[in-house]
Parts: C-alpha cells; structure tokens; sequence
C-alpha cells in the first residue's frame, strides 16, 4: 500500500501556481493496535520534496502527525505553462513515490 | 440588570461560535470535495475494472450497467433501474455483482465473501464504486423510475423508509423526517424530499477522514439499520 498511486493537479494563476497533491500512504503513528492487539510500527512519509524545472523550491519535514493518505496543496510564486513540477516522498522505511507535471 | 446584560452578551457570543463552527465545517467539506483521497481509489478501481478475473479470467470492461455495455458515461448518476436480461431492478452493487458471475463466472459466495473493506484493504466493491461514481461528474442523479417494477421497487423504498423495525423501533423518518435535526455537528437531512436528498446522495460514495475509509451508499445503509438495532445480519 505504501507505494499506492500520487496524483497532482496544478493550476496557473496571475502571478502564482496552486498545486494540490494526493497520496497514498498509511501515516502509523506507531501508537495503534491492530485487531490482534499487537502494535501497528510506525510508518509515516519523513521528507516531501517539491521540484519546479529540476530545482528544488520545497524541502519539507513531516511526522506521523498528518493522517493517512494526506493531501498536500501549497502555492507557487510565479510558474508558467509547460513548467515541470515534480513532488516526491521518502518515508522512514526507506520507501519512496514520485509524480511530475506540466503546468496547463 | 448586569447580569442580564452578561447573559445576553453570553447568547449573542454562543450563537457567533456556531455560526463559526458551521462555518468552518463548511469550508472543510470544500477542501475535502476539491482534493480528496477518494481519487487516488479511482485510480485503484479504474485498474480493478480492467483486470481479468475469475474462472473465465475476463475483466469487468464489458458489463452493461443500463447504458450499454461498457459505457461508464453517466452510468451511476441513472442508477437504481430496471433490467432486462436480469427482470429486477438493480443498484450499482448489485449489478457489479451480476457482471461477475455472468461475465467472469465467479460465484455469488465468493464475490461477496467482503463486501465492506477496511482502510488498510478497500473492498473491491468500493473500488469499482467511487471509479464508476466518477465517471458521472457533474450529471444529474436520475435513477429509473419509468418501467412498472422501477415504480413498485420506489413504492417499496418509501414504505421502508417509514416502516419502524428493531429494538428501538427506528425507522429512516426517526431521525430523517423533520428538519432541522441533527446528531452531534452532523445534520440529518431530510432525505425524502428531493431537494434535500439530491446534494447528499450526490456526494456517495465517500472517502470518510476520521477513519481514512471509502465508503459506499450501501455501507451508508448498512450502517443506520446497524444503528437502528434491527437486528443481526448487518456486517460491521
């Protein structure tokens, strides 16, 4: 389920891009039980990384605080049409997922 | 007179904090219906649609769910409705259901045998439910009501409704039949008048925040005959 799909929608404004993206992944805290009573390990997404054209413009830190399958959304300065976007995770089972874009 | 004066004062900031609270609930679900994880299961159902199953190993890419075989285009928005090759009146479950046993050949205990997933595995029902609720975007929720059984499956569906059953004697009406009500923050709206029950059912299946679940309309059912007490059958 880690790995499940991403998906990311951008939208050009005047003078700004707003980004939204969706992602599949269980964010444990570590603190619930399963129906067996054994404890669920944590599992949440560490870093996010927001890529405009290659350069990175977004490095964020993230704990099991945010709930499962979280939903991003944030605000670019500037952006053009046919500009990349790039935004992938890195959880703390080593696990990854990435998506790309091109602003429309 | 102070006091009176405090004691207004106190309504007037009570009735503020409602409206916000209302207003913030509102906001919620706008946040919610623009970017919800419901489309990340689309993704998931879209897959599981396409793939082959079951003895005859075919995918699901072939059933008819009433506007021709394959097409998904407004497909949901017109459903419950009458069937032919079936002679009953089907909702989308129950028509997936039909597909799988005549299209893939797979057995009625076997393609039940989950009806209802967890956050962690989602049913295949609820999969291919919010992937074929998607492709009715933006149409009006219609379901038949021309041929005689769709008309006699309607008349059957208002009697429940106020039909009271259970332990504590509950019909849909209990808590659906007088405005203004509602549980906690949640309203409850008055689900037999349409315009009431448009905007709410339009919103089914749903991606439910507090326990990160997708959840179907016949989840929705299942749930308020289990909170109802009408006894048991219902699966959690």
């Amino acid at each position: 389920m880690a790995a499940g799909p991403m998906k990311m929608r951008a939208s050009l404004g005047t003078g700004f891009t707003d980004v939204r993206v969706l992602m599949t992944h269980p964010m444990e805290t570590g603190l619930r039980k399963d129906a067996d009573g054994k404890v669920v390990p944590q599992h949440f997404i560490q870093n996010l990384t927001v890529k405009l054209n290659g350069k990175t413009v977004l490095d964020a830190q993230i704990s099991q605080a945010v709930s499962r399958n979280p939903v991003f959304s944030f605000r670019l300065k500037g952006g053009a049409k046919g500009d990349k976007i790039e935004v992938s995770w890195l959880d703390n089972h080593g696990e990854s997922a990435a998506i790309e874009t091109v602003v429309a | 007179m102070k006091a009176l004066a405090f004691g207004a004062a106190l309504a007037l900031s009570c009735a503020a904090y409602g409206q916000d609270v209302a207003k913030e609930i509102q906001r919620y679900r706008q946040m919610v219906a623009e970017g919800s994880p419901a489309e990340l299961f689309e993704l998931e159902g879209e897959e599981l649609w396409k793939k082959p199953q079951g003895p005859k190993n075919v995918s699901l890419q072939r059933c008819d769910l009433g506007e021709g075989p394959g097409v998904l285009k407004a497909a949901y928005a017109h459903l419950p409705r009458y069937f032919k090759d079936a002679d009953r009146v089907m909702d989308l479950e129950s028509r997936l259901l039909h597909c799988m046993s005549t299209l893939q050949g797979r057995s009625r205990e076997e393609a039940t045998a989950r009806v209802f997933g967890s956050a962690d595995r989602p049913s295949e029902f609820e999969l291919l439910s919010i992937y074929i609720a998607g492709q009715s975007r933006g149409v009006k929720i219609e379901p038949g009501l021309s041929q005689p059984k769709e008309k006699a499956s309607y008349e059957l569906g208002r009697a429940l409704y106020f039909h009271r059953v259970g332990a504590w004697d509950f019909s849909c009406a209990s808590c659906h039949g007088d405005e203004g009500k509602r549980i906690r923050m949640q309203e409850l709206p008055v689900l037999y008048k349409p315009e009431a029950a448009r905007p709410v059912i339009a919103t089914w299946p749903a991606y439910r925040v507090s326990t990160s679940q997708l959840v179907t309309l016949q989840w929705r059912m299942n749930d308020c005959y289990r909170q109802m007490r009408t006894g048991p059958g219902n699966k959690r």
